[in-house]
């Protein structure tokens, strides 16, 4: 069983359109499996259904981008006309006059958004992972993101019922990984990634290094390997 | 024509409210400036849906790491004391009643403390992003914005018009006039901006104000 894989090409080459890819990243480049968008860029599958954060705010605005660096994000892949929903949580600009192509497409009538807060949606994710189908939380309860969603009052206050998520392919970007795939992330660069592994059929992560099985201190694994189906690195 | 306060001094003013050890998570826009505030003597342990507890200055031009982000997108400086988390975990901390104070912008809040923040109706989409679960999980919020709209239309209204971030959630809205309370009973104005009356706060707001016993004028 080899987890390492080649070439960004090759870890991204089965990705089939119609897809559902969850995308990891807070919004800026860190946290996000830039060389892993661009092969999937490359590679060219349509129809996708994007789980992610943002829907390209990186590109568009420079979020949490390096100065003088180019950022490849969800945007990458919308820009290239291979996507057709999006669920996120922050998909659109901040500002109303600032516009990204999720927004133009949207406008146009040629995206669909599923509007998740991000907590439910991290937590849909981990649900997914986790064996559970479905829970109930208090956020949105009582807002237009509740409608023809269950209720239910729990010690007084109400709740709606929010289901699992899970992907077909989940493009994570990760710090460290042995061979094995165990992973290690860097600071704030865990965010959706680390969950995102545990509730998808094939999970691909981009690292900075691969070492040798006993170099990551097992005290210190932020994902074991049996979440992590592939690892590349340039 | 009446002075009003400045975005930094609405940042002071909630400055005020944050306490010694509390778990805080400042939103975007005026909330964002209320760290620099803090008197003296508090320490306050700052949280961010980015994923990292007890984060501290933003990082010097050329020291930017982009592993290293608050909820904003700004570099933050590395500091001791500082932990990392995925998002699940920055967010069961966020429902799970672990934060003390958050402090938000708003387009509206109503007499009952309902906020609205996430969408202008007129554009017709909206980033929730983490307001959703932090107008639902955090013990208090604050809500510190301008007092009206830009048009003048009053922000602090009798029922939402614009799509709600919470019901019922909002506990202090600090302005650029005023100092207000939501209580059982309805909007207590507890503080004015200097040179400011009651009654023309009122005229910018559009349920009734109770007013406070001991109304005073917005100390810093």
């Amino acid at each position: 069983m080899k987890k390492v894989y080649a070439s960004f090409d090759e870890a991204v080459s089965d990705i089939f359109d119609g897809a559902v890819v969850m995308v990891s990243g807070f919004g800026g480049t860190g946290g996000t499996a830039q060389n892993l968008l661009l092969a999937l860029r490359n590679h060219g599958a349509k129809d996708l259904t994007i789980v992610s954060n943002t829907a390209g705010l990186a590109t568009l605005l420079g979020f949490g981008t390096l100065p003088g660096q180019t950022a490849i994000d969800v945007g990458t892949l919308i820009d290239n006309d291979q996507v057709i929903k999006v669920i996120a949580s922050y998909p659109v600009s901040p500002s109303p006059s600032k516009i990204n192509s999720f927004e133009s497409y949207f406008r146009k009538g040629k995206m669909e958004l599923e509007l998740v807060p991000q907590g439910t949606l991290v937590e849909r994710i981990r649900a997914g992972g986790a064996g559970i189908p479905a829970f109930f939380t208090p956020t949105g309860a009582g807002t237009q993101l509740s409608e023809g969603k269950e209720a239910r009052e729990f010690d007084g206050r109400q709740h709606i019922l929010e289901h699992a998520l899970k992907s077909d392919f989940a493009l994570v970007k990760g710090y460290k990984a042995d061979t094995l795939g165990n992973l290690t992330y860097r600071g704030t660069s865990q965010n959706f990634g680390a969950v995102m592994v545990r509730s998808t059929g094939v999970s691909i992560v981009e690292v900075d290094q691969v070492v040798d099985v006993g170099e990551i201190d097992p005290h210190l694994v932020h994902t074991p390997a049996l979440f992590v189906d592939r690892i590349v690195t340039l | 024509m009446l002075d009003r306060l400045p975005r930094e001094v609405i940042a002071m003013r909630v400055a005020r409210e944050l306490k010694d050890g509390n778990v805080v998570n400042l939103g975007l826009g005026i909330p964002s400036l209320c760290s620099q505030y803090v008197p003296d003597g508090r320490t306050i342990f700052y949280h961010s849906e980015s994923g990292v507890l007890n984060y501290g200055p933003m990082a010097e031009e050329g020291e930017e790491d982009d592993d290293l982000i608050n909820a904003s997108g700004q570099f933050l400086q590395p500091i001791a004391g500082m932990s990392f988390f995925h998002s699940a975990d920055a967010f069961a901390m966020i429902r799970g009643g672990h934060i003390d104070v958050t402090v938000l912008g708003a387009l509206q809040v109503s007499e009952r403390g309902d906020l609205s923040n996430w969408m202008l109706p007129s554009r017709g989409i909206g980033n929730v992003g983490g307001a959703m679960d932090l107008a639902a999980g955090a013990k208090r919020v604050i809500v510190a914005m301008e007092h009206t709209g830009r048009n003048g239309d009053p922000k602090i209204v009798s029922e939402c018009t614009f799509p709600l971030t919470g019901p019922r959630c909002v506990s202090l809205i600090v302005t650029d006039i005023a100092v207000i309370s939501v209580e059982k009973e309805g909007l207590v104005l507890r503080e004015t901006a200097p040179g400011w009356e009651p009654r023309e706060i009122q005229n910018e707001t559009e349920p009734e104000l109770i007013l406070a016993d001991d109304i005073k004028e917005i100390a810093l």
